[in-house]
C-alpha cells in the first residue's frame, strides 16, 4: 500500500492511495494561496489598483515583463487574471485512477483539474450535500472570475520570481499555476459524481469496500473508511467534535484501524472559536451602534449559516436589528434555499424541526422578514432600492481577490466608522488587505474554524487507537506562526506509529495482506472432515474449482470430474522403526537390514532390490518396477503414520 | 439448509392491513403494522396474538414501515403501545414526519366521529414515534450485530422505501408499495443489482399493464372539464398527502392553460402543512421538481383554495378534492351524501378502495349505499375510476424482479387470482420459484448459503500465478486446493505448508522411487526427449515439462541416466505419495514401453 502526496496545502488535501490494485484519489483540494499574489479583480475599474506603479527587478530590463507587475507598499502583485495551484500530476496519470473520495465541499476545487482533458475514466463519490453545495462554491468561483475578464495573460514574471520581494518570491511552483476552469469543466466534471450517504456501504471493484462517516464539520462532510475482510484504513479529513449545525462526528466506525490518514486540522490552532464568535458579535454591535457598516468577507455557505443565526439574535439584543444583513454571492439564493432541504444532513436540533414542519435553519424566516436580504451581485435588480446603512454585507471571496467584496471595499475603505471582519480561516488578512493599503476601515480577525484542534486530534488518536498514523509532517512540528507551542503537535502515542509526510512523497505504509476471503458452496462444506491433531486444532483437506468473478472467490466442488474426486490426504508425525519392521514381517518381508547413519536410518531389502531410508519427517522408498512390492510397503507405511 | 421464513398477518392475498413476519437466522422482523380500512372489528388489525399473547417485544428484533399510508402504518400504535413493543422501529425521514399525522388524523375519525372505543390515544401515537429510528435512503443500518438494514427509493408517495435486510449471509427484499414510473412529483422506484434471496413485492396490479400516463392524464382533464362546463360539481376523494399533490399540479396547469374560472378547493388544513413537508423534502421528489424549487415551488398553487364545509351547498360547478380517499369516513363522504343523488355530478376516485368502503361499494356499480343508520343513498352522479395510484404494474414488478435478481420471489398485497397469474409468468419468465401465503399461512424458502472462510493469501496468490503463468484456455478449470485450519475462534484455510506450522505439527513426506531399465540406444538425452513425447501423448491433461535433464509432469519426476555409448538406461520415476494415481500411473506407461 503506498500514499501520494500530491497537495502542499493541509487544508486542500488530495492524496492518491493505492491498495489491493486500486488506486484511490483521497480528495482534491485547491490551494488557492496563489491568489495573494494577484490583483483584485473589480467589475467597475478602480483608479487605486489601475494606477499602482509598474514594478520591475533593480537589474532586469525585459520589455516582456513590462507592465506584468504591480507595486502597493512593500508588496508586489501580479496582474493578470489570477492562477491556482492545481494537484501535482507528475507522481501520477491521473487517468489510472479508479476512484476518488471527496470528504467535503471545501475539497474538492480540484475536480475539473483532475476529471476533465486528463483521459479520467474512473468514478467520483461525494454525498449529496457536498455535491450540491461544491457545486455553489465551483459555479460562483467561475462567475467571479469570468465576470471580469482581463485583456492579457502575465506569464513572464514566473522567470524573475527569484527577483521578487516577500512573498512573492517564495511562492509555491508558480510555473505549475494554471488558469482557472471553465462552467463546462465544472458540469462535466460533476455529472460524474456519484451521490451517496452515510454508511453507505460501496463497493469498488470488489476489491475493497468504501463507507462514508460523518465527520460533523460541515453540512454532508464525511471521512472514508476503507476496508477488506481483514484490513481497515481510515482517512480522516475536515472533522469537528464541536457542535453546529451539521450532524455530529462518528467516531465509531473509525475505531481500530490499521493505518489512520489524519489531515486537515485547524488553521487557527491558538485561537478558540466560540470566543471568535463572541468578539465577532461584540464588533458587530459596536460597528452597527457607531453607525458603521460591517463587511465580513465570507464563502457563500457553512460558517456563515451560523452567523446569520448567532448574529440576528445578537443584534436584536443589541438593539440593532433594524440593521439589514445583506447576502450577496451568484449562489445565494440556493444556498439558502439548499440548507432547508437537507434536514437529514443536520443536527438532531435542527431535524427535529421538520416533523412539525419548520425550517431547520432560522435564516428562512429572517428572509420573510426582511432582516436578511439576499442577491446574486450588487448590480442586480432591487440591490440598489433595499440597500440601507449601517448594515452588515455578507459576500465573497475570502482572498478579497474577486467578487464582489472587492467593490465594497472601494466603498466603505476610506471610512473608520467602517469594519471589516475576517472569519474565513483560509487567507492571511494581512496579504489579503495588502493591495488596498492604506485603508482607514477598521480591521477585525475573528476566523472561526471548527476544524479539530492539536488537543482535540490527540484525544481523537488515544480514542480511535490506529495501529499506523499518518499524518502532513508540517503537523509534527509547532506551527510556524507559533514556534514555542510546542504542544501544538501531533504528539507520540503509545499503541500508534506515526509517519510524517509531505508534498511530492510516495510513502509505503505498513499494511502486509496475509489474508483473503473465499466461500465454500455448501457441497464443498458438507464434505469436510475435520481431523484433531492436536487439542483444540483440527484440519482438513480442501480441494474445489475456484470461480473468481469481480474479484470475489468462490470454491465449488468438483462435481462432475471423478478423477480429481479423490481427496488429497497428508500424512504427518514421525515412524516408528521398529513398529514398521514389525509390519514388514508380518507381511513377509524379513531380510530387512537396518542401519542407522546420523539422523538417517536405511532399511535394505536385499532380495526385494529395494531400500526404505527414513528421516523425522521423510520417508523415501526405492525400488525397481516391482509395483507389487511398492504397493505392499506403501500400505505399510501408511499404517504407521497420522493423516489428516 | 437454512430457511427464510413469511407469515403475512395482513396483506396475504390481499389489500390493506400489510403486516408481515419474516425470520430468518434467528431473527424475527415485522414488515409494516397496517390497518384495514374497510373493517371496523378487531379484524381492522393484524392478529397480533399469532407471535404471543401479550407483549411482543421478545419475540420481534425490529419493526420497518416502508411508508405514511394507514394500510401500511396504521396499526403500529396499536401494536405498539397497546399490545406493546418496545423494540426499534425503522422508516425514512419523510415518513417519520408524515404518519404521525395521518394516524392523528385517522384517530379522531374513528374516536370522535364514528365513537370507537379501544383506540389508541394522541399520547400514545406520540409515545409510538418516540421509538422510531429514522433512516436515510442507502444508508447501511445495523439493528444490532447480525441485522443489516438498507433503504431504496420505491416512488409511490414521498418518502416511501423498499427495504434491503440482511441478516449472516442471507438477505431479503421487502418493497412495500412502489412505482416503477415517474410521476409528476415522484421519481421511479430503483435498486442495484443487489441478488436477495427472496424478494417480497406488492402485486395491486399483478394483471394490469397501464396505458401510458399521459393519456390517463388527458381522460382525467378532459371528464373533469367536460363536468365543470355541464355546472356539475366534482369530487375528488383523496388521502391529504401523495396523489393529492400530483393531482394539483395536473390541475393547476390545466386551469392556467385553458384558462378555466371553476373554483378548485381542497379541503382540510393539512394542505398547506402538507405542502410544506413536499418543500422541506424537496430531496425525495423527482429530477424536474428538485431543480427547479430555488426559482419556484411547484407546491404554491394559485387555482386552489381551501374548502369551508358551508361551500358544500354553494351553486355552480367546482372541483374539490377531500379526504380520506377510499370514502369510509369524513369530509369526502360527507360532500358524496350530498352531491350523489344529483346527475350532473361526478365523482373521481382517483385510487384502490379496500374492500368493505363506500368507494369499493360505488365503484363495483353499487346504484344505492345503505349507512349504519339506515340512511339510504341514491347514487346517480357519474363514478369514474381513474387509476393514478402510484402502484408498480406487472410490467413494473417484472423490471424490478429483473433488477434486484432474486432468488426467489414472495408475492403480497394483491387479490388471490390475480397474483396467481403473476406467479406463474414469474416462474416461467425467470424461471424461479415464486410464493403467495395467505393470512396465517407460512412460506418456507430454503436458501443454499455460502460461507465466508479466511484464506491465506499466499495460498490464493501461488494459485493465481500458476493460473496466469498457463495459456488462456477458456475450458480450462481453476482449482484451489489447501488445509483447512480449524481453531476454537478462527478458521482459516492454507497450504499444506503453513497449515502444519500452524497446528505446530510436521509433516511426513513419503516418497517413491521406482527405476525401470530400459534398452534405447543413443544419448540418454534423446532417450528423455522421446518419454517426454510419449507422456504428453499419454497424459493429454497434464504439464510435461522438460528442463535440466529431468521432465516433470507435475510435480512428478521422471529422469533417465546411462552413457551414452551404453544401450541400457536407467528411467527413474519419483514422486510423494499425494501424487500416488499419477506416479503409478507413469511407472506403469514407462514399464510397458518396449521399443519406442
Amino acid at each position: 500500500m503506498k500514499l501520494y502526496c500530491l497537495s502542499n496545502d493541509p487544508n486542500k488535501p488530495c492524496h492518491i492511495l493505492t491498495f489491493r490494485e486500486i488506486t484511490m484519489m483521497l480528495d482534491c483540494g485547491l490551494s488557492m494561496q496563489s491568489l495573494l499574489n494577484f490583483l483584485p479583480l473589480s467589475f467597475v475599474p478602480s483608479n487605486k489598483l489601475m494606477n499602482l506603479p509598474n514594478w520591475m527587478p533593480s537589474d532586469t530590463t525585459d520589455p516582456d515583463l513590462e507592465g506584468e507587475l504591480k507595486e502597493n507598499g512593500d508588496r508586489v502583485f501580479v496582474d493578470s487574471p489570477p492562477e491556482f495551484c492545481p494537484p501535482l500530476d507528475k507522481l501520477i496519470d491521473f487517468s489510472r485512477v479508479d476512484v476518488i473520495l471527496i470528504s467535503n465541499y471545501l475539497c474538492m476545487m480540484a475536480l475539473p483539474f483532475i476529471t476533465e482533458g486528463t483521459g479520467f475514466k474512473g468514478r467520483v463519490y461525494a454525498t449529496e450535500p457536498t455535491l450540491q453545495i461544491g457545486r455553489l462554491l465551483l459555479e460562483e468561483l467561475v462567475v467571479y472570475i469570468e465576470q471580469c475578464p482581463k485583456s492579457s495573460f502575465a506569464s513572464q514574471w514566473k522567470n524573475f520570481v527569484h527577483k521578487c520581494p516577500y512573498p512573492l518570491n517564495e511562492s509555491f511552483k508558480p510555473k505549475s499555476w494554471r488558469q482557472i476552469y471553465n462552467m463546462k469543466d465544472v458540469n462535466a466534471s460533476l455529472s460524474r459524481i456519484q451521490m451517496v450517504g452515510y454508511n453507505e456501504k460501496i463497493d469498488v471493484y470488489g476489491a475493497l469496500q468504501v463507507i462514508p462517516a460523518s465527520s460533523g464539520l460541515c453540512l454532508g462532510s464525511a471521512n472514508w473508511v476503507i476496508s477488506t475482510e481483514h484490513e481497515k484504513v481510515v482517512y480522516l479529513s475536515g472533522s469537528s467534535t464541536l457542535t453546529t449545525h451539521p450532524r455530529p462526528m462518528d467516531h465509531q466506525s473509525l475505531k481500530n484501524a490499521d493505518v489512520l490518514i489524519m489531515t486537515d486540522l485547524t488553521q487557527t490552532p491558538i485561537s478558540n472559536p466560540d470566543s471568535m464568535l463572541g468578539v465577532l458579535c461584540v464588533v458587530v454591535g459596536l460597528t452597527l451602534r457607531g453607525g458603521g457598516n460591517v463587511l465580513i468577507p465570507c464563502y457563500p455557505t457553512g460558517v456563515v449559516y451560523d452567523l446569520f443565526e448567532c448574529l440576528s439574535g445578537k443584534m436584536a439584543e443589541l438593539g440593532v436589528s433594524n440593521c439589514p444583513m445583506f447576502f450577496v454571492s451568484p449562489v445565494a439564493d440556493i444556498s439558502l434555499a439548499y440548507s432547508n432541504i437537507l434536514a437529514e444532513w443536520l443536527s438532531s436540533v435542527k431535524q427535529n424541526k421538520v416533523y412539525v414542519p419548520d425550517e431547520p435553519f432560522p435564516h428562512a424566516m429572517l428572509v420573510k422578514n426582511n432582516k436578511l436580504k439576499h442577491f446574486k451581485h450588487i448590480y442586480s435588480d432591487g440591490f440598489s432600492t433595499d440597500f440601507q446603512e449601517p448594515c452588515v454585507v455578507f459576500c465573497g471571496h475570502p482572498s478579497l481577490r474577486y467578487g464582489d467584496v472587492v467593490q465594497f471595499i472601494e466603498l466603505w475603505g476610506n471610512n473608520p466608522r467602517n469594519c471589516i471582519v475576517f472569519t474565513e480561516p483560509d487567507f492571511d488578512y494581512i496579504e489579503a488587505l495588502a493591495p488596498y493599503q492604506p485603508l482607514q476601515i477598521k480591521v477585525a480577525h475573528c476566523a472561526i474554524d471548527t476544524s479539530l484542534n492539536f488537543t482535540q486530534a490527540n484525544k481523537l488518536i488515544k480514542d480511535l487507537k490506529p495501529k499506523t498514523l499518518v499524518v502532513p509532517e508540517c503537523y509534527t512540528q509547532p506551527p510556524v506562526s507559533a514556534p514555542n507551542l510546542t504542544e501544538l503537535v501531533i504528539g507520540t502515542h503509545a499503541e500508534s506509529s506515526v509517519i510524517p509526510y509531505k508534498w511530492g512523497e510516495v510513502i509505503n505504509l505498513p499494511l502486509k495482506r496475509k489474508q483473503g476471503q473465499v466461500y465454500f458452496e455448501p457441497n464443498v462444506a458438507q464434505k469436510i472432515i475435520p481431523v484433531e491433531v492436536k487439542p483444540g486444532i483440527s484440519l482438513s483437506t480442501v480441494t474445489g474449482t475456484l470461480n473468481v468473478k469481480d474479484n470475489v472467490h468462490n470454491i465449488q466442488d468438483f462435481s462432475s470430474e471423478s478423477k480429481t474426486d479423490k481427496l488429497v490426504k497428508y500424512e504427518w508425525g514421525t515412524l516408528n522403526i521398529t513398529e514398521f519392521m514389525q509390519k514388514l514381517s508380518q507381511e513377509g518381508v524379513t531380510d530387512g537390514k537396518v542401519e542407522s547413519l546420523g539422523g538417517v536410518v536405511v532399511i535394505h531389502l536385499q532380495d526385494e532390490d529395494a531400500l526404505i531410508q527414513l528421516e523425522d519427517n521423510s520417508t523415501h522408498v526405492v525400488c525397481n518396477a516391482d509395483e507389487n512390492l511398492r504397493t505392499k510397503i506403501r500400505n505399510i507405511v501408511m499404517q504407521c503414520l497420522k493423516k489428516f | 439448509m437454512p430457511d427464510i421464513k413469511v407469515t403475512p398477518l395482513g396483506a396475504g392475498q390481499d389489500v390493506g392491513r400489510s403486516c408481515l413476519l419474516l425470520s430468518m437466522g434467528g431473527k424475527n422482523i415485522m414488515l409494516d403494522c397496517g390497518m384495514h380500512m374497510g373493517y371496523n372489528d378487531e379484524r381492522r388489525f393484524p392478529d397480533f396474538s399469532y407471535i404471543a399473547d401479550g407483549p411482543i417485544t421478545a419475540f420481534i428484533d425490529c419493526v420497518i414501515i416502508s411508508h405514511f399510508h394507514l394500510d401500511h402504518c396504521g396499526a403500529l400504535p396499536f401494536m405498539s403501545e397497546m399490545i406493546g413493543y418496545s423494540g426499534p422501529i425503522y422508516m425514512t425521514h419523510p415518513t417519520k414526519a408524515i404518519a404521525p399525522i395521518l394516524l392523528e388524523d385517522m384517530r379522531k375519525v374513528s374516536v370522535e366521529k364514528k365513537g370507537e372505543q379501544n383506540f389508541f390515544t394522541s399520547q400514545m401515537i406520540k409515545d409510538c414515534m418516540k421509538k422510531v429510528v429514522a433512516v436515510t435512503l442507502h444508508q447501511s443500518v445495523m439493528v444490532d450485530t447480525d441485522i443489516e438494514i438498507k433503504a431504496y427509493y420505491a416512488g409511490h408517495v414521498l418518502g416511501a422505501a423498499m427495504f434491503w435486510i440482511k441478516v449472516g449471509n442471507q438477505s431479503v427484499v421487502y418493497t412495500g408499495d412502489y412505482n416503477m414510473t415517474p410521476d409528476r412529483h415522484l421519481g421511479a422506484a430503483w435498486i442495484d443489482k443487489c441478488r436477495p434471496d427472496l424478494l417480497i413485492s406488492e402485486s395491486t396490479y399483478a394483471t394490469t399493464i397501464r396505458d401510458s400516463k399521459r393519456c390517463r392524464e388527458k381522460d382525467f382533464l378532459k371528464k373533469v372539464h367536460e363536468c365543470v362546463d355541464r355546472g356539475g360539481k366534482v369530487l375528488i376523494p383523496v388521502f391529504a398527502l401523495g396523489r393529492a399533490q400530483e393531482l394539483c399540479i395536473l390541475l393547476e396547469t390545466y386551469w392556467e392553460r385553458m384558462n378555466l374560472k371553476a373554483p378548485i378547493y381542497f379541503a382540510l388544513g393539512l394542505t398547506e402543512k402538507a405542502n410544506n413537508y413536499y418543500k422541506m423534502f424537496i430531496t425525495w421528489t423527482n429530477q424536474k421538481i428538485r431543480k427547479t424549487f430555488v426559482q419556484r415551488n411547484m407546491f404554491d398553487f394559485k387555482h386552489i383554495k381551501a374548502f369551508d364545509r358551508q361551500y358544500i351547498d354553494n351553486p355552480g360547478p367546482m372541483v374539490v378534492f377531500a379526504t380520506p380517499g377510499m370514502l369510509h369516513a369524513g369530509l369526502s363522504l360527507q360532500i358524496f351524501k350530498k352531491w350523489a343523488p344529483n346527475e350532473n355530478n361526478m365523482i373521481i376516485m382517483p385510487g384502490f378502495c379496500v374492500q368493505g368502503t363506500v368507494g369499493h361499494k360505488i365503484l363495483n356499480g353499487a346504484k344505492k349505499v345503505e349507512f349504519e343508520n339506515r340512511q339510504v343513498v341514491e347514487v346517480k352522479m357519474a363514478v369514474e375510476y381513474m387509476s393514478f395510484s402510484a402502484h408498480a404494474d406487472a410490467k413494473g414488478i417484472m423490471q424490478l424482479i429483473q433488477h434486484c435478481e432474486p432468488r426467489n420471489v414472495l408475492l403480497v398485497h394483491g387479490e388471490a387470482a390475480k397474483m396467481q397469474f403473476l406467479k406463474e409468468k414469474i416462474q416461467q419468465e425467470f424461471s424461479i420459484e415464486c410464493f403467495n401465503p395467505a393470512n396465517g399461512e407460512t412460506s418456507v424458502i430454503s436458501t443454499p448459503v455460502k460461507i465466508p472462510i479466511d484464506v491465506s493469501l499466499p495460498l490464493l496468490k501461488a494459485e493465481a500465478k500458476k493460473f496466469s503463468s498457463l495459456a488462456p484456455d477458456p475450458k480450462r478449470r481453476r482449482t484451489l486446493h489447501g488445509v483447512l485450519v480449524m481453531k476454537e475462534n478462527s478458521t482459516c484455510l492454507m497450504d499444506v505448508d503453513e497449515a502444519c506450522k500452524e497446528a505446530g505439527i510436521s509433516r511426513h513426506v513419503v516418497r517413491f522411487t521406482s527405476t525401470v531399465q530400459m534398452t534405447d540406444a543413443g544419448p540418454s538425452l534423446t532417450t528423455a526427449h522421446k518419454l517426454q513425447m510419449l507422456l504428453k501423448e499419454k497424459l493429454p491433461l497434464s504439464s510435461v515439462i522438460f528442463s535440466e535433464g529431468e521432465i516433470s509432469v507435475e510435480t512428478v519426476l521422471v529422469k533417465v541416466e546411462g552413457d551414452d555409448d551404453d544401450d541400457q538406461k536407467s528411467v527413474y520415476v519419483s514422486w510423494t505419495n499425494q501424487d500416488e494415481e499419477l506416479g503409478s500411473q507413469i511407472l506403469n506407461v514407462i514399464t510397458n514401453i518396449k521399443q519406442f
